[in-house]
Parts: structure tokens; C-alpha cells; sequence
């Protein structure tokens, strides 16, 4: 059986919808930071699998490598950030973060 | 002549540094300095007088000197707005008659203002005052004049308000400016017609301070207008110069100091007026000659008027300042009788600016002396005075000569001054000149009635014995009288004359004998009514005649019927209603956009809830109702 198209965008959707809904239901920012990279990863999958069976090139492979790049980074500095705050704080959920709101 | 710059430039930086550094010298210093440098315009004014006048004639006139001139504002080729220096006849005597004036004022104030707080901004205020003044004199162009003329306004607002904790004197600074301002408004639009219409400003091109004839060639819509904006330029000089009805500001003005009084409320600034009408005088002549008469016809009244109040004031600085208005009216009369068609068309020109001439000096030098008596007896009340002439002789000596000058006696400078002027009018019309030779017999009684009053009749009380001023205060007053002993025999025509030709005065015989019984009679009058501790005949005439004289001591209510139609129709009828119309229906409108835009702020305020997850769910939404659209409706 030959592997299609179709099933990796498949996979790269369950994926992107787990992490839509991560992002919205849960509370805890680290989930949400989780939840973040579960649809980065997604996006990745989608350029990795378009690159492969539509073009002969490899654009979209350093694309996802980029993408890859740059979400460590970012979760890098996100994850510095909520050190700060869990030790401001004692806390990392998103109730208890509303002091910088008003 | 390029040295004059300093005369302008000399006031101004002292202006600016004892404005600026004045609190941090001792008051005498800063004293001394005003004096130095206004010493040395005076001899800088001297100079330039000197060499101007040796300078050669050039078909027997002498010629306009413009030292320096240069653009400051440019709207069109013809029409720009220049600063500089022009000397011809007139801003040379006035150059002469202000640094004069000004110099002694300042030394007298030495004396005067000795301990004043506020020495410094005084002698600061001083400086700026005839800085502004000299540049009125030497203006280039009218809009020049105008700016110097409020700059004038300024210091003498300034100067009025000096004791700026009393409530009378800030007052009256207020009435000054806004009376003179509001005339100012007419000056303002007359330039801007005059400039429209004739396309310069500059009096050089106009003709203006060149005689008869010299006036520019003006084209037809010109001829219409111009004894329009010559009428409205007039405004403002009657608010200057307090000619009625814009004279009630001058007699309040009196709540300054004295000396400022002597030098701005007598000697230069009032004649400011007198100046500018004698600067467009050929415009005048040529163009509007029955605005001229209409001239002459508020003068009169105006002399008549202020001669009338003066008789029965109490305050020796308003009778003063009465007679200041009632002699800038003679001023303007005699500028005003000129016509073309009489024989000596420019006597009355010649006569207004050498009286103008006079009256500086021998005014100046009534109010320094009054300023001396009130030093000595702290009032300004006649009853508070009386028999002075004992314990101030000097004071006494040289008010008296004033005092003869000013009722027309000779050989003192107001008798041939005044001469000249009833001259003029009396080849004007004969009721004009009967008119003015009684005015002229109302300032000799009501002068000796204030001399008298001072140094004789009944002797007050005083709580400690008055003494002479100090010699800063006395030298100023000798130099002043001792002018006015010899002024009258300057060959003024010589010098100013309508045309710039040689004008020999001749004393017209009549005129003279008539005028000088006129002044004696007055003057024995007065003797014989106020010369008394007991004055029987003046208190029966107070008692006979109590309307006349109750409303002569309060100047004819004027004041009174300008707080009327202020407070009660201007404010009451017009200022309510748009006050009103401001306050809801303005300020309503904006209130209204404000309330309506914050009520909005407040609705969806909400939105901004600060939570992340809120605002990615929207997001989501909306992504999915994109891709909605997209699929079913677009494609």
C-alpha cells in the first residue's frame, strides 16, 4: 500500500485541531505553551509532506527545518518568562496572571 | 548719521538688562546706569539735531535723511513692511523734546522713587518706555509707527500699574490700555485701507513730512478712500491723545508715579497724537482737508471741555492732567485750521509742533513740581497744601514761570507758542479764534487757581514741617523752567515749518495784546478769588452754580456714561446672550462629542478582557467563518 498525500494531512489536522483545543481549554500556561507547538509541528508536517509529493525541490523541507529552529526558540524564551513569573507569582495559571491587565 | 542706531539701541539694551539683572544690583546703581545711558542719548539727540540742522538745504528745504531702512515683512513688491530710521524736521525736534524730557525725568526719579520697591523694574520700564517712544519718532513707515505706538501703550500700561498692589492703579493701567487699544483698532484699519488703496506705507513715498504739494499722485479709488483711513488713523490718535470722548483713560492715568506722569502723560507720549496728524499732514492737506477741520472742531471742544473740569478739580495732579488734554486739544486745533486757501497755509502746523515743543518742557516741568510738593506733603489734595511757597522756594519759583508760561504771559515759550496757534485760528475763522483766546483764559485761571491754592491761601496742617526736595529733584526743574524762560525766542520756523522753507514768525500785534489781557485778567481773577485763606467770592459761585459745578467735578459724568453703556448695554444685551450662546450651544456641541465618544469607550470596554485564550478563540471563529465564506459564498 502506498503511502499518500492525504494521510499525512490527516495526521498534521488531528494534530493542528489537538492543538487548537489545547490552547483554548486549558488554564495552565505550560499546557497552552505545549498545545502551541503541537500545531507548530503540524504546519511543519504539512510543508515536509506538500514539499515531497508536489515539488521536486527542497524548499519546503528548510522551511519545516526553520520552523523547527524557531520553535525552540521561542519556547526557550517562553519558558524563561514563565520561570519569572511562576517566581513573582508561585503560580502559572492564567487566572492568577492578571496583574499587568489594567 | 549712523550713530542714531545707538539712540534706539542704547534704551532698549539697558531696558533689557535691568529688566533682567535689575534685582541683583543695588537700586542706586541701577539708577545711575538709566541715567548714564539716557544721558548720553540726549547727547547723541543733540549731536544729530546739530549736524541735521548745519546741514546744507537743498532749494531752501531741508531734506529727509533715511539713515537706515531695511525689510522686515514682504508681502508684495510695493507693499512691505520696513523698519529704519528717518530724520527730518519733526522726529529731530521730537528726538530733542523726548531724550530732554526723558533725561530729567530720570535724574528727578533718582530723588523721587528714592526706597521704592521696585526701583529697578521702574528705571527698567523707563528705558523700554522711551525706546518705544523714539522709535514712534524716527518711524520710516506707518505700520512702523503703529508698532512703536503700542510698544508706547505697553510701557505706559506698565508704568500706570507701577504700585501694582493698589487697586486704583491697576485699574486705571487697565483703562489706559484697553481705551487706547480700542482706538488703536480704528489706527489698525486705517493703515490697512490706507495701504490697500495707495499701495505703500512708507512716508517717504506717501509725501508724508514734506509740505504742500507733496504729497503722491493717488489714483481715483485712492482720493475716496483715504479721507476714510486718514479719518480712522485719526481715531487712534485721538485715543492717544486723549482727545474727546476716548480722554477718560488720561485723568486715572495720574495714579502712577509722578514722574511718569510728567514724562508720558504730559510731555510725550499724549502727543503721540498730535504726531502722527503733523506726519500725514500733507495727505491731510491735500486729500482730506475737511477731515482736518473735523480735527479742529473735536480739538476745540475738547479744549473747551477739559479746561472747564480742570477749574473745579481738587486733585492737583488732575487739574494737571485736564490741562495736559486741553492743551494737546490747542495742539490739534491749530494742526487743524490749516487750509490751503488761507495765507500763511502752514502757520498752523508750525504753530501745533512748536507748541508742542513748548508744552513739554513747561508741562513737564508742572508735574515734576507737583510730584515735589507731594513728596513733601504726601497728598495729591489741594486742601492738604496752602502756603508752601515758604518752605519750598525753588519749587515754587520754577512753577510759577510754568504756570505764566502756560497762561500765555510773556516773554515765557507758552505765550508765543500759544500766540502762533490763535494766530492760525484766527485766519481760520473768527469765532474759532474767539473761542480758543477764551479756552486760553480758562487755562491762566485755572492754573493760577492751582498755584494759588499750593503755595498760598490758607496753610494746612502739616504733621511735620514740608522741606525742599533734594537737589536731584530741584536740578531737573531749573534746567525745565530755565528752557522754558528762553524757548519762546528759538526761531522755530526756522527750523520746522509745514513746507520745510524758512518760516519767520511774526508776533501779529492784535493777537498778542488781545491774548495777554485775555491771560492777565484770568490771572488777576484767580488772584483775586483764591489768593486769601478766606475765598468768599469762589465759595458763593460754588454755591450758585452747584449743578454746574457738581457735574464739572465729576468731568461730566463721562465716566459715568461709559460704565452705563459698558456695563448696562454692551455687557448686558450683547456679551449675555453670546456668553450664553458660547457656553450651551458651543462648549454643548464639544461636550456632547466628548460624552458621546467617552459613553462608547465605556460599552466596549469590555472586549479587552487581557485574557489570551479569549481573544484566540475569536480568532479561530473567525479564521472558520473566513473559510466559511470563502467555500459557500465566493467561489
Amino acid at each position: 500500500m502506498e503511502i499518500q498525500l492525504e494521510y499525512y494531512l490527516v495526521i498534521s489536522l488531528v494534530m493542528m485541531a489537538c492543538g487548537v483545543y489545547g490552547f483554548l481549554s486549558r488554564r495552565n500556561t505550560l499546557a497552552m505553551l505545549i498545545s502551541i507547538e503541537l500545531m507548530l509541528n503540524a504546519a511543519d508536517i504539512n510543508f515536509a509532506a506538500f514539499n515531497r509529493y508536489l515539488f521536486s525541490n527542497y524548499e519546503g523541507h528548510f522551511f519545516a527545518i526553520f520552523g523547527i529552529a524557531i520553535a525552540a526558540a521561542e519556547t526557550a524564551v517562553a519558558i524563561a518568562i514563565m520561570i519569572n513569573i511562576y517566581r513573582n507569582l508561585k503560580s502559572i495559571q492564567t487566572k492568577d496572571l492578571e496583574e499587568m491587565k489594567h | 548719521m549712523e550713530y542714531t542706531l545707538f539712540i534706539m539701541l542704547l534704551p532698549v539694551l539697558m531696558f533689557l538688562f535691568l529688566g533682567l539683572a535689575g534685582h541683583k544690583l543695588r537700586p542706586a546703581v541701577a539708577g545711575i546706569l538709566g541715567c548714564c545711558s539716557l544721558g548720553i542719548v540726549a547727547i547723541l539727540s543733540y549731536y544729530a539735531a546739530w549736524q541735521y540742522f548745519s546741514m546744507p538745504r537743498v532749494n531752501g528745504i531741508y531734506q529727509p535723511v533715511t539713515v537706515f531702512n531695511f525689510e522686515w515683512l514682504h508681502f508684495t513688491d510695493k507693499l512691505h513692511i520696513d523698519l529704519g530710521i528717518l530724520l527730518d524736521p519733526i522726529s529731530v525736534m521730537m528726538l530733542v523734546v523726548i531724550s530732554t524730557v526723558s533725561l530729567m525725568v530720570h535724574i528727578y526719579s533718582m530723588g523721587y522713587m528714592h526706597g521704592e520697591k521696585g526701583f529697578q523694574r521702574y528705571y527698567a520700564f523707563l528705558s523700554l518706555f522711551t525706546f518705544s517712544m523714539l522709535g514712534l519718532v524716527v518711524a520710516t513707515n506707518i505700520f512702523q509707527m503703529y508698532l512703536f505706538w503700542e510698544l508706547v501703550g505697553v510701557s505706559s500700561y506698565l508704568l500706570i500699574g507701577f504700585y501694582y498692589s493698589k487697586p486704583s492703579a491697576i485699574a486705571a493701567s487697565k483703562k489706559a490700555f484697553i481705551v487706547t487699544r480700542f482706538a488703536d483698532l480704528g489706527f489698525l484699519i486705517g493703515i490697512l485701507v490706507f495701504g490697500y488703496f495707495v499701495g505703500s506705507f512708507n512716508f517717504e513715498t506717501v509725501g508724508a513730512g514734506t509740505g504742500f504739494g507733496g504729497a503722491a499722485l493717488l489714483g481715483d479709488a485712492a482720493r475716496v478712500m483715504v479721507p476714510l483711513a486718514l479719518g480712522l488713523m485719526f481715531i487712534g490718535g485721538a485715543g492717544k491723545s486723549a482727545m474727546f470722548p476716548l480722554h477718560i483713560w488720561l485723568p486715572d492715568a495720574m495714579e502712577g508715579p509722578t514722574p511718569v506722569s510728567a514724562l508720558i502723560h504730559a510731555a510725550t507720549m499724549v502727543v503721540a497724537g498730535v504726531y502722527l496728524v503733523a506726519r500725514m499732514f500733507p495727505l491731510f492737506i491735500d486729500y482730506a482737508p475737511e477731515v482736518l477741520h473735523l480735527i479742529a472742531y473735536v480739538g476745540v471742544f475738547t479744549a473747551f471741555f477739559a479746561a472747564a473740569i480742570a477749574c473745579v478739580q481738587t486733585d492737583i495732579k488732575r487739574v494737571l492732567a485736564f490741562s495736559t488734554i486741553s492743551q494737546i486739544a490747542f495742539m490739534m486745533v491749530a494742526v487743524g485750521v490749516c487750509t490751503a486757501a488761507t495765507a500763511h497755509e502752514g502757520l498752523g502746523y508750525m504753530a501745533s509742533m512748536f507748541h508742542l515743543f513748548t508744552h513739554a518742557m513747561f508741562k513737564a516741568c508742572l508735574f515734576l513740581g507737583a510730584g515735589a510738593i507731594i513728596h513733601a506733603v504726601h497728598s495729591n489734595e489741594m486742601s492738604h497744601m496752602g502756603g508752601l511757597r515758604k518752605y519750598m522756594p525753588i519749587t515754587h519759583i520754577t512753577f510759577l514761570i510754568c504756570c505764566l508760561s502756560i497762561a500765555g504771559i510773556p516773554p515765557f515759550s507758552g505765550f508765543f507758542s500759544k500766540d502762533e496757534i490763535l494766530t492760525a485760528c484766527l485766519e481760520f475763522s473768527p469765532v474759532v479764534y474767539w473761542i480758543m483766546s477764551i479756552i486760553a483764559g480758562m487755562t491762566a485761571f485755572y492754573m493760577f487757581r492751582l498755584y494759588y491754592g499750593i503755595f498760598w491761601g490758607k496753610e494746612a496742617r502739616h504733621e511735620h514741617t514740608p522741606h525742599e526736595a533734594p537737589a536731584n529733584m530741584t536740578v531737573p526743574l531749573i534746567v525745565l523752567a530755565a528752557i522754558t524762560c528762553v524757548a519762546g525766542f528759538i526761531p522755530f520756523g526756522h527750523f520746522v515749518s509745514s513746507n520745510g522753507e524758512t518760516y519767520d514768525i511774526h508776533l501779529n500785534t492784535t493777537v498778542a495784546t488781545i491774548s495777554t489781557c485775555i491771560a492777565v485778567v484770568a490771572i488777576l481773577l484767580a488772584t483775586f478769588m483764591y489768593r486769601k485763606a478766606e475765598q468768599p467770592v469762589a465759595d458763593m459761585l460754588g454755591k450758585k452754580l452747584r449743578g454746574l459745578h457738581t457735574a464739572a467735578y465729576h468731568r461730566f459724568y463721562i465716566d459715568e456714561i461709559y460704565q452705563f453703556i459698558t456695563h448696562r448695554i454692551i455687557f448686558r444685551c450683547i456679551s449675555t446672550p453670546i456668553a450664553w450662546f458660547d457656553r450651551h450651544v458651543v462648549d454643548g456641541f464639544f461636550n456632547f462629542l466628548a460624552w458621546s465618544s467617552q459613553e462608547g469607550s465605556w460599552s466596549i470596554r469590555n472586549l479587552q478582557s487581557g485574557r489570551v485564550q479569549q481573544y484566540a478563540y475569536a480568532f479561530f471563529i473567525g479564521v472558520i467563518a473566513l473559510v466559511l465564506i470563502l467555500l459557500f459564498v465566493v467561489i
